[in-house]
């Protein structure tokens, strides 16, 4: 425990497991983001398998039909939002400060409400499977099914109320990444030398600030026609079923891109860095994000083509859905030239990178046949669709994320993960994705409907649905092998250089591994794009630093964002089983500690020179 | 460059943008009014598509009372103004008249709250129950999110006033000043979409 001056100020640190649970540093929020993400992404890899066992052979009873609707809608939930999004805040949280040469982000202490919040939420969505009532109306969770008329149980108010709770710490993430952005940036560091990652991350942040709200909403009028008779979507009372739809979707599109646009941030990285090259095209990169996310917020409906909006708006959606594979196109391509004449390493992180390029393409193009409205009522509630978006979110995101984890491991643990038992996750997981959804393209064109727990032999599906489960299964190895790798690199010294992969190009790769709690020691000069690698390529072995050797401010860890937190987690069971005293109980815990965070004024502490050079550790 | 540094040193003239910790707040709060726009517009939204679904309740142009209506917007709108005084005084380092301003802009918030509530309940007397229809559930959520943001303000800068009294006019105290009538202005401005949008289309466009 290093003690802490700051002109008279004391600051209690803590050790242990109180650590944890008071840290606002984000390197180890990061890490709690990873550990909490994979932990749910476990959960949803088990469901998915247990779907796909289901479905190995016909009339197949492993499962009962109410089991595989809760199967369906907890993978699909459970993967979005508490696996996907946590191991994309893992990353963000990782690296972001870092790349722009920033000691933290811009909100410390939201940023660890963020992440509490994000797990209670995670936490009382599961729960459901202890309570027994578990949410069955599919991740969409559309009306009248997810009404209180044919979903009377709890199942669809621990999807409102969890989704709720974790959307908060969303939306503070998205705020809080986006300031840092703007507002922290090392000197030099203009907009336009921003590592490709921090820019995908700050218009993802955008994103989420602009389409989270909405699904506040729906969940609000859906948790109020629910809990409390209101007719927001009760037909019988003059409410509109399409208007859930539309609320949904105007959220739940932009979220599609809130995950993509990270992995091409992701992929830009590895792919220069394993290519020895300055990334292609960065400014084309930088607009195709852009605009991406533009018209990411204009094509909600096309989820929606055969729900009867007409023509003209089916026409609308279709062509705006298809203008995106125009900038995502030329990120491909920026890519391809990337890596073309490049002296190309086959890292674990590299090998996912390049398989993600075609991977995400045949998502890409099975988009675009899916945005054409007329061909889309053959497509729609069929295999085909199952298959094109597990394309782009596995092909695309997961394995961005497995090329993020295993580059930047090493920046976030100080060890380098085992590259053999990487490459094994690689192709195991590679193969196992496609054995399991190139098939699926086919059984969608042949007709087989999605979220169907079982089927007749005889139609031609029966093959097909063997294969696509010994890929599931396939799969999951992958992620043990990942899994035994997390251990077996545990188990090994901590002994990372600052550069580890030795032609890394940005910030993070001039300061330790894992970096000290105020990561940089004199915030650095930066003099171009590809900051660290144009002083590389100029003979130095360092940064230029922008500021003398000084005291480094910090700000004080802080429990009152757990307890924040486990107010709402309460607040929210009293919701659901309608005892108002304990939700009462539960805001006023959340509220009290708002206001002594308001009344009590953090001071933060400070790091001396003379402790700097002892090395704190993060 | 912390907040504390500052502290001890007389004030520069915009208090609240003294440090990065106080810039990033601001930053910060835009961008969560940017989320707030959204949140509202959506809450607009689904209140546009359900406001003619009345069932057997009755309808806006049989509910709403203009001038009353009226009378609230301008005593909120008039807060707005009271609280752009107490941040000119804030630029002046006039602590005092400040004060005055916040307490003003308090009291203003309260009387708005108290029509709310007294409209309401005329309301449910008159039959029109959050239950009763698609148009009330819509109406009391969007109106009701509104009066809950301006109750939240209402606290929040009765607290800001309480901090400016124990710790004086610094540049951690400023911050929170400007914020909260950042905020404030805000639900002005929602307000004033509503007694456009459900109001007076409600009354003439029904």
């Amino acid at each position: 425990m290093a003690a802490a001056h700051a002109h008279g100020h004391k600051v209690k640190r803590y050790s242990g497991l109180m650590d944890w649970l008071t840290t606002v540093d984000h390197k180890k929020i990061g890490i709690l983001y990873f550990i909490a993400g994979f932990f749910f992404f476990l959960i949803g890899g088990l469901e998915a398998i247990i779907i796909r066992i289901q479905l190995l052979k016909p009339m197949n009873d492993v499962v009962a039909g109410d089991t595989f609707n809760e199967l369906i809608t907890m993978h699909g939930t459970t993967m979005i939002f508490l696996a996907a999004m946590p191991l994309l805040f893992a990353l963000m949280n990782a690296v972001i400060p870092l790349q722009i040469g920033a000691r933290d982000v811009a909100f410390p202490f939201l940023n660890s409400l963020g992440f509490w919040t994000f797990f209670f939420g995670g936490v009382l969505l599961n729960l459901s499977w202890f309570a027994g009532a578990v949410p069955d109306a599919g991740w969409t969770s559309y009306v009248p099914l997810a009404g209180s008329i044919y979903s009377s149980g709890h199942g669809v108010d621990y999807y409102v109320l969890g989704l709720q709770i974790a959307g908060i710490g969303t939306l503070l993430g998205g705020i809080n990444f986006m300031a840092t952005i703007i507002n922290m940036r090392a000197p030099g560091l203009t907009f336009m030398r921003l590592p490709m990652f921090t820019w995908a991350i700050f218009i993802t942040s955008a994103l989420i600030v602009f389409a989270f709200p909405a699904l506040t909403v729906g969940l609000v009028a859906l948790m109020f026609d629910r809990l409390f008779n209101a007719n927001f979507f009760d037909v019988a009372n003059g409410g509109n079923g399409v208007l859930w739809e539309h609320i949904f979707w105007v959220f739940g599109h932009p979220e599609v891109y809130i995950l993509i646009l990270p992995a091409f941030g992701i992929i830009s990285e590895v792919v220069s860095t394993f290519s020895r090259k300055r990334l292609f095209g960065y400014s084309s990169m930088v607009f195709a994000t852009v605009l991406i996310a533009f018209l990411g917020f204009m094509v909600w409906a096309h989820h929606m083509f055969t729900t009867g909006l007409g023509p003209v708006a089916n026409g609308l959606f279709s062509i705006a859905t298809m203008l995106i594979a125009v900038p995502t196109g030329v990120k491909i391509f920026n890519w391809l030239f990337t890596l073309w004449g490049g002296s190309i390493r086959f890292t674990t992180a590299n090998l996912f990178a390049i398989g993600f390029i075609p991977t995400f393409v045949m998502g890409g193009v099975t988009g675009v046949m899916l945005a054409s409205a007329p061909a889309d009522y053959q497509y729609h509630d069929t295999y085909f669709v199952v298959a094109h978006f597990h394309y782009v979110i596995v092909g695309g995101l997961i394995l961005g994320i497995f090329a993020g984890l295993h580059y930047w491991w090493p920046k976030m643990f100080g060890r380098i993960l085992n590259e053999t038992l990487g490459k094994i996750t690689f192709w195991t997981f590679f193969i196992g994705f496609h054995l399991t959804f190139f098939v699926q393209h086919f059984l969608g064109l042949l007709g087989m409907p999605r979220r169907v727990y079982t089927y007749l032999g005889g139609q031609g599906y029966d093959d097909m649905n063997f294969i696509s489960t010994i890929g599931a299964i396939l799969m999951g190895i992958g992620t043990i092998v990942f899994l035994i790798n997390i251990f077996v690199t545990w188990a090994k010294p901590r002994n990372a250089s600052n550069d580890p992969w030795e032609d890394g190009r940005s910030l993070e790769w001039t300061i330790p591994s894992p970096p000290p709690e105020y990561n940089f020691k004199q915030t650095p000069l930066v003099r171009g794009y590809d900051a660290w690698w144009k002083e590389k390529m100029e003979g130095k072995t360092a940064m230029t630093p922008a500021e003398p050797v000084g005291s480094i401010h910090m700000p004080s860890p802080s429990i009152l964002p757990f307890i924040m937190s486990v107010g709402l987690f309460i607040a929210g069971f009293g919701f659901m089983y309608d005892q108002l005293i304990v939700a009462g109980v539960g805001l006023a815990i959340t509220l009290g500690c708002m206001v002594v965070r308001s009344l009590v004024d953090d001071h933060g502490f400070h790091i001396e020179p003379e402790e700097q050079d002892k090395g704190v550790q993060a | 460059m912390s907040a504390h540094d500052h502290a001890e040193g007389h004030l520069p003239h915009e208090p609240e943008k003294a440090t990065l910790d106080a810039r990033n707040k601001i930053l910060g709060f835009w961008l969560f009014l940017g989320a707030e726009v959204v949140l509202f517009g959506t809450l607009f939204a689904a209140f546009l598509a359900l406001r003619h679904s009345v069932g057997d309740g009755p309808t806006a142009g049989e509910l709403f009372q203009l001038p009353m209506v009226f009378g609230a917007t301008m005593i909120l709108l008039t807060s707005s103004l009271t609280s752009v005084f107490a941040v000119q005084a804030m630029h002046h380092h006039n602590k005092k008249s400040m004060v005055t301003w916040l307490i003003v802009t308090i009291l203003l918030g309260l009387a708005f709250l108290g029509l709310e509530i007294y409209e309401f309940v005329e309301y449910v007397h008159e039959g029109h129950k959050f239950t009763t229809s698609a148009f009330s559930s819509s109406f009391y959520t969007l109106v009701g999110f509104h009066g809950a943001h301006v109750a939240f303000g209402v606290v929040w800068i009765a607290l800001v006033i309480g901090q400016v009294f124990k710790k004086g006019l610094t540049v951690v105290t400023a911050p929170k000043v400007y914020i909260s009538a950042m905020y404030w202005h805000f639900i002005d401005v929602v307000w004033v979409f509503i007694f456009t949008v459900v109001y007076l289309m409600g009354k003439v466009a029904g």
